[in-house]
C-alpha cells in the first residue's frame, strides 16, 4: 500500500475536532493519517496556528496533507500555518472548502483509495457545489 | 539602547495596553455581531507582545515588526491573529527591503494594508479593519510631511470607525448576519483605529 493524503481536521471546538476524527477513524479506517485540533492558546473556543502546524506535520504524508475547518477564523489561521511551514512541504498542504464532517470523511474515502491531493480536495468540494 | 529603539519600545508598549484596556468594548462589538473574542484574542495577543517587549525592541527595526507579526499569529486565536500578524510581518519586509522611516511610511504602511487585503480576501466598504486602515493610508499619503500630520490620521481613524456601523458585512462571521450586522461598529475596525490612535498618541508624547 502506497501513502496516502494525510487529513487534518481544525475546528474551533477540540471536542468537534476530535469528534470528526473519530468519525473518520470509525467510517474509513486507519490507513489514513488523521489529525486534529481546535481551541485558542489558552484552550477556550478559537483556533491556534502552532497547534493547526503540529496537526499538519503529524499527519504529513509524502502525497501531502487536505485540511477541513469550521468557520472563517480556522480557515485563516489555516492559511497562515500552511505559509508558515518548511518551504518543501508548504505547497502540499490545501484547505478544503468544504463542510468540516462530511468532508473530512469525503476526503479521507478518496484518499484511502491512493488519489492525489488535488483529487482529495475536488471530492471534498464537491459537496460545497450547488 | 538607541533613542530609536527606546521610542519604539515606549510606542508599542503604549499600543499594547491600549489595545488590552479596550478589551472589554471590542468584545461587546463582537458579541453584537461576531463570535465575542476579539477582545479576548486581541488582549492574548498583545499580553504577549508585552512578554517579549525586551527582545523585540532589541532587534532592528525591521525584524522588530516581523517579532510583532509572528508573535500575534502564533498566539491570537482568531482571524485577527493572521490579519494584524500579516499587517506587521509585511510592514517589516517592506523595511526589510530599501524602505526607509519617516520618509517611505506611506510606502510601507501600504504594503501591511495589501498584506490584510490578500490575507482576509477583502478590500474596504466591507465592514472591516480595512475599512479604518484604507482610509489612514489615504491621509498618510496625501498630509505627508504636513505639520498636522498626525492630527489628521487621528481624525481620519475616528471618522472611519464610525461609517462602519451603517455598512453591511459581506466578510468574516459577522456577514452570517446579513442585515442585522447593520447599525454596529465593526470590532476589527476599532481596533484598528485603538492601535492608529495609540501610536498617534505615543508619538505627540515624545515631541
Amino acid at each position: 500500500m502506497s501513502e496516502t493524503v494525510g487529513i487534518v481536521i481544525v475546528s474551533h471546538s477540540l471536542d468537534i475536532a476530535k469528534g470528526t476524527a473519530d468519525m473518520v477513524r470509525q467510517m474509513v479506517g486507519s490507513e489514513v493519517r488523521v489529525a486534529f485540533c481546535g481551541g485558542n492558546p489558552d484552550g477556550g473556543l478559537g483556533t491556534s496556528v502552532p497547534s493547526i502546524i503540529d496537526a499538519i506535520n503529524d499527519a504529513w504524508s509524502a502525497k501531502g496533507v487536505a485540511i477541513l475547518v469550521d468557520l472563517g477564523g480556522a480557515e485563516t489561521n489555516s492559511e497562515m500555518a500552511v505559509e508558515m511551514l518548511e518551504p518543501a512541504r508548504r505547497d502540499h498542504v490545501v484547505v478544503c472548502n468544504a463542510p468540516i464532517v462530511e468532508g473530512a470523511v469525503m476526503a479521507a474515502t478518496e484518499a484511502a483509495g491512493g488519489s492525489t491531493l488535488a483529487q482529495v480536495k475536488a471530492v471534498a468540494e464537491e459537496l460545497s457545489a450547488d | 539602547m538607541s533613542m530609536q529603539a527606546e521610542t519604539f519600545k515606549s510606542l508599542v508598549k503604549v499600543a499594547a495596553e491600549q489595545v488590552i484596556a479596550s478589551a472589554p468594548e471590542l468584545t461587546s462589538l463582537d458579541q453584537a455581531i461576531g463570535d465575542g473574542d476579539h477582545g479576548t484574542n486581541m488582549k492574548r495577543g498583545c499580553e504577549a507582545v508585552l512578554g517579549k517587549l525586551d527582545s523585540i525592541s532589541a532587534q532592528p527595526l525591521d525584524e522588530a515588526l516581523k517579532m510583532i507579526g509572528k508573535t500575534l499569529v502564533m498566539t491570537v486565536g482568531g482571524a485577527s491573529g493572521p490579519l494584524y500578524g500579516s499587517f506587521f510581518l509585511a510592514a517589516g519586509e517592506a523595511l526589510s527591503h530599501d524602505k526607509h522611516l519617516p520618509e517611505d511610511l506611506a510606502d510601507v504602511f501600504g504594503s501591511a494594508v495589501n498584506a490584510v487585503s490578500a490575507r482576509g480576501r477583502s478590500h474596504a466598504g466591507e465592514k472591516t479593519m480595512l475599512d479604518v486602515l484604507v482610509p489612514v493610508l489615504e491621509t498618510l499619503k496625501t498630509a505627508a510631511g504636513q505639520p498636522d500630520l498626525i492630527e489628521r490620521v487621528r481624525a481620519t481613524a475616528s471618522e472611519a470607525v464610525e461609517r462602519t456601523a451603517p455598512m453591511l458585512a459581506t466578510k468574516g462571521r459577522a456577514s452570517f448576519l446579513g442585515a442585522r450586522s447593520v447599525g454596529h461598529v465593526d470590532p476589527g475596525a476599532r481596533s484598528s483605529c485603538v492601535l492608529v490612535q495609540a501610536v498617534c498618541a505615543s508619538l505627540e508624547g515624545g515631541q
